[in-house]
């Protein structure tokens, strides 16, 4: 293939050429960076939570109305009704809710003396049944033991220590580089606890990709008497709406002095939860959809016009012997070249927008995969949509050298 | 004149269908991407209260240790205070008007017996509440700062929740149980939803309603706990419980300070300054006094409220709207190089360039019209859809304004002209008469 002439008639068409190379690197810079917003969204509401089996658990989250007093005595009467029910694996309690956003944020640290140590962790307060309830994984240690449940009033309780805690493997390997943790007693403020369990994941919900605390959990064993509280619930396989309903006629038959808001099983609170991040991910693949489509039929319009234009050039080419092959790779050809030169553009675009989106939020660096992906993408459109006017200018007949003038 | 070239353009547009298709869907598309994308962005970043924004302030003090990681604000300076902050705060009278408040939710029993209780969003806070933030009443009014003081049984209702419960009829004075307290109606609010929610931009910043307000120190008496965020580093002070939570250090109230001139601002900066070096001085903080006053459009930016997500595609729809105008120039410079036989006719038989010129550009003002028509089209489309992807948050504010129509279609013509410049030069360099020899 003779690259002289296809770059000859390249600069008698200089602003078409250009005006295809910039939206080519447009496109480029803006799909490069999309692809990799889209999959990070796509990854941030996927985002493992460490329950077991999230359409199976549920949460039913319960206001007492009135005193305070009893309501160790009444937590406790409530959970015994709910493990008794005939669809139920499990059930815990506590303040904190998973997939929810609510919950106490506190420093844990292996060396209380030095400055700048640790890890801020989200706290979950819950009784000895939260691993089996959950589904949590125990990985090294071992779960609490039914005495060493504390009874906790609201997050004020002035405990010197909680005695035991279980800890995520992220947390460990950041208290401890070895992730040698068992054993230890670990700070949170004043309070101390000694670390008795590792649990393999326990993410309550990432507000970002990249976020560096959501790993970080612990439970302790305060089973907690408070108004607000949360029940979570572990269904048996397929009976999760059943139990849904039986929880919560069970618990008004136990008690109407409470409001239950919400039954809500963690699939469907995961779903709300990251309704934001899916959101993104649709609205930039329809957008990048759109760029795409709005370039190729660019590209159509242009080399369209630039076949009607040569129509005769091409027919004294094809007079001279050329194949209608030789004028379709000819059209392929140029779209190929001003692709390539929009690309080596948008490459350098795209990396300064990667830039700009560094600067003003904690973001990911631009992954080369992104910036090929991207690059094969845009060529293989300006190919699919330059072939229907190519096929046209193929299909010129050499006759039409003759016909005019 | 302006007729005849009309008259032209139509007859030119008709003459190459698809191109002209092709250049309105590009205009059209482009319009319609980025004036969803603005309409969602102006929703996010609009001024909640703009009579007052530059009034109102929240203090901030460093609770914590510059060295902790604890508070996750940009200057990790906490956003909301603690329980011994915010009552020392509220004996002091620099500011005009003060409010601490936390969100809480209560249960009520309807006054028909006849309902189940309900459980509502509520607000614990100060009287000072509805003046500061001009909230509009439509029965009654706030409770007094005496009646802050005394810890009254009092609460006010928004307009939704007093149609729930009465009926919409005014119950200014008719009794209402919470929990299991009895509690007086004192002022039922009129329609009132600042977006975003600026004076709590916990979760659900932009849809979160509060229904019910009742005062903060009778939530207190009542040991209703929050239901938003508390952090907490370590536990000082004495007591157990409730007790021991409003002596700890565990930050989760939010303040405000309403400070009508420069000179009170400066005043209560002061003051925040000397209450920390006096709290340094008492050896509750062991490092020198860090604090700061925001108002509330610094406050808002400080709280990164605008989603970045919504501000990265906005820029994409706008990269969207570049790439359709640079695809409106070339089909345009397409179409009209097509038309120099007509053009060097026009101009042989004594058309001057400036009708050319005014020719040309009524052409691309019917196709910026129409694109922009096309865009409105698709915005309106494309908000649709946004709201059902979108946070439930965002979606309440994502209303196309009438005069976002004159800025779609002035927007469009303008994006069309301006594309139609060059390719309108071109074809005034056809020489006339020059294509009429080839023929």
């Amino acid at each position: 293939m003779e690259l002289g002439p296809i770059l000859s008639s390249l600069r008698r068409n200089k602003v078409g050429a250009t005006l295809i190379a910039l939206q080519i690197a447009l496109t480029l810079a803006v799909l490069c960076n999309a692809l990799f917003i889209v999959e990070q969204q796509t990854a941030l509401s996927r985002a493992p939570t460490g329950i077991a089996d999230e359409s199976n658990t549920f949460l039913i989250s319960n206001q007492w109305i009135g005193g305070t007093a009893d309501l160790a005595a009444r937590v406790q009467t409530d959970l015994a009704s709910l493990r008794a029910l005939p669809q139920a694996v499990d059930v815990t309690v506590s303040p904190g809710q998973p997939l929810g956003g609510r919950g106490m944020g506190m420093n844990v640290t292996l060396h209380p003396g030095k400055k700048r140590s640790g890890a801020l962790t989200t706290v979950f307060p819950v009784d000895d049944h939260a691993l089996n309830a959950l589904g949590l994984r125990l990985i090294s240690g071992r779960n609490f033991r039914p005495e060493e449940i504390l009874t906790a009033h609201g997050f004020g309780d002035n405990y010197s220590s909680w005695g035991s805690m279980i800890v995520t493997r992220e947390l460990a390997r950041k208290l401890d580089p070895g992730g040698n943790v068992l054993g230890r007693t670990a700070s949170l403020g004043r309070i101390t606890a000694i670390i008795i369990g590792v649990v393999d994941q326990l993410a309550p919900g990432r507000v970002a990709a990249n976020s560096a605390t959501a790993e970080n959990s612990i439970l302790v064993p305060l089973l907690w008497a408070d108004s607000n509280i949360f029940y979570l619930v572990r269904a048996k396989p397929g009976q999760v709406a059943a139990a849904m309903v039986a929880a919560r006629d069970g618990l008004y038959k136990i008690s109407r002095q409470r409001t239950i808001v919400s039954t809500q099983t963690f699939a469907d609170a995961r779903l709300d939860f990251y309704r934001g991040a899916r959101g993104v991910a649709l609205l930039m693949s329809i957008i990048c959809a759109i760029l795409l489509g709005v370039t190729a039929f660019g590209i159509i319009g242009l080399t369209s016009y630039w076949v009607s234009q040569r129509r005769r050039q091409i027919g004294i080419r094809r007079a001279l012997g050329a194949t209608a092959g030789s004028i379709l790779r000819y059209f392929q050809m140029e779209n190929l070249l001003i692709a390539g030169a929009g690309c080596v553009l948008g490459i350098l675009l795209g990396l300064a927008a990667n830039l700009w989106i560094l600067q003003r939020i904690a973001s990911a660096r631009l992954p080369l995969a992104y910036l090929i992906a991207g690059t094969i993408i845009v060529l293989l459109l300006g190919q699919i949509a330059v072939l229907w006017p190519a096929l046209r200018a193929a299909a010129v007949p050499p006759a039409i050298a003759a016909r005019s003038s | 004149m302006f007729g005849y070239y009309f008259n032209l353009a139509l007859r030119s547009l008709q003459r190459n269908i698809v191109l002209t298709a092709l250049m309105i869907a590009a205009i059209g598309i482009g319009i319609g991407a980025s004036m969803t994308m603005l309409t969602i962005f102006r929703a996010a970043s609009g001024d909640p209260i703009p009579q007052k924004s530059a009034q109102l302030f929240v203090p901030q003090i460093d609770n914590f240790d510059p060295e902790s990681k604890i508070a996750q604000s940009d200057d990790l300076l906490p956003v909301i205070v603690t329980y011994l902050d915010a009552t020392e705060w509220m004996r002091s009278h620099i500011a005009v008007r003060q409010a601490a408040m936390y969100p809480i939710t209560v249960s009520i029993n309807p006054p028909d017996p006849a309902r189940n209780p309900i459980q509502v969003d509520a607000r614990a806070t100060s009287g000072d509440f509805f003046p500061m933030f001009d909230v509009p009443f439509k029965f009654g009014g706030p409770w007094s700062r005496a009646e802050d003081a005394s810890h009254a049984s009092v609460v006010v209702l928004t307009r939704a929740l007093n149609d729930l419960l009465f009926g919409g009829a005014n119950s200014v004075g008719r009794n209402l149980t919470v929990g299991d307290k009895t509690y007086r109606v004192m002022g039922v609010l009129d329609e009132w939803q600042p977006t975003p929610r600026f004076y709590d931009l916990g979760r659900g910043s932009y849809s979160g309603q509060d229904q019910l307000f009742l005062p903060f120190t009778r939530a207190i008496d009542e040991q209703m706990p929050t239901v938003a965020g508390l952090n907490c580093e370590q536990r000082t002070g004495p007591g157990t419980g409730w007790d021991g939570l409003l002596h700890s250090n565990c930050v989760w109230i939010r303040f405000w300070v309403e400070l009508p001139t420069a000179r009170d601002a400066a005043n209560y900066q002061t003051f925040l300054h000397n209450y920390a070096a006096e709290q340094q001085q008492r050896g509750r903080f062991h490092w020198p006094p860090r604090v700061a006053l925001r108002n509330v459009t610094q406050w808002l930016s400080y709280n990164h409220v605008v989603p970045t997500a919504v501000e990265t595609l906005t820029s994409v729809s706008f990269a969207l709207l570049l790439v359709c105008i640079l695809n409106a120039i070339g089909l345009m410079l397409a179409k009209f190089m097509a038309s120099t036989g007509v053009i060097s006719v026009r101009r042989a038989l004594g058309a001057s360039r400036p009708a050319i010129f005014a020719q040309f550009m009524v052409e691309a003002g019917v196709i910026g019209l129409v694109g922009g028509l096309v865009g409105l089209g698709l915005t309106q489309l494309g908000l649709m859809s946004c709201r059902a992807v979108l946070q439930k948050d965002l979606s309440v504010l994502m209303q196309l304004h009438s005069n976002d129509v004159l800025v779609a279609l002035a927007v469009s013509l303008a994006a069309t002209l301006l594309a139609a410049l060059y390719p309108t030069w071109r074809a005034l360099q056809v020489q006339p008469a020059s294509q009429l020899k080839t023929q």
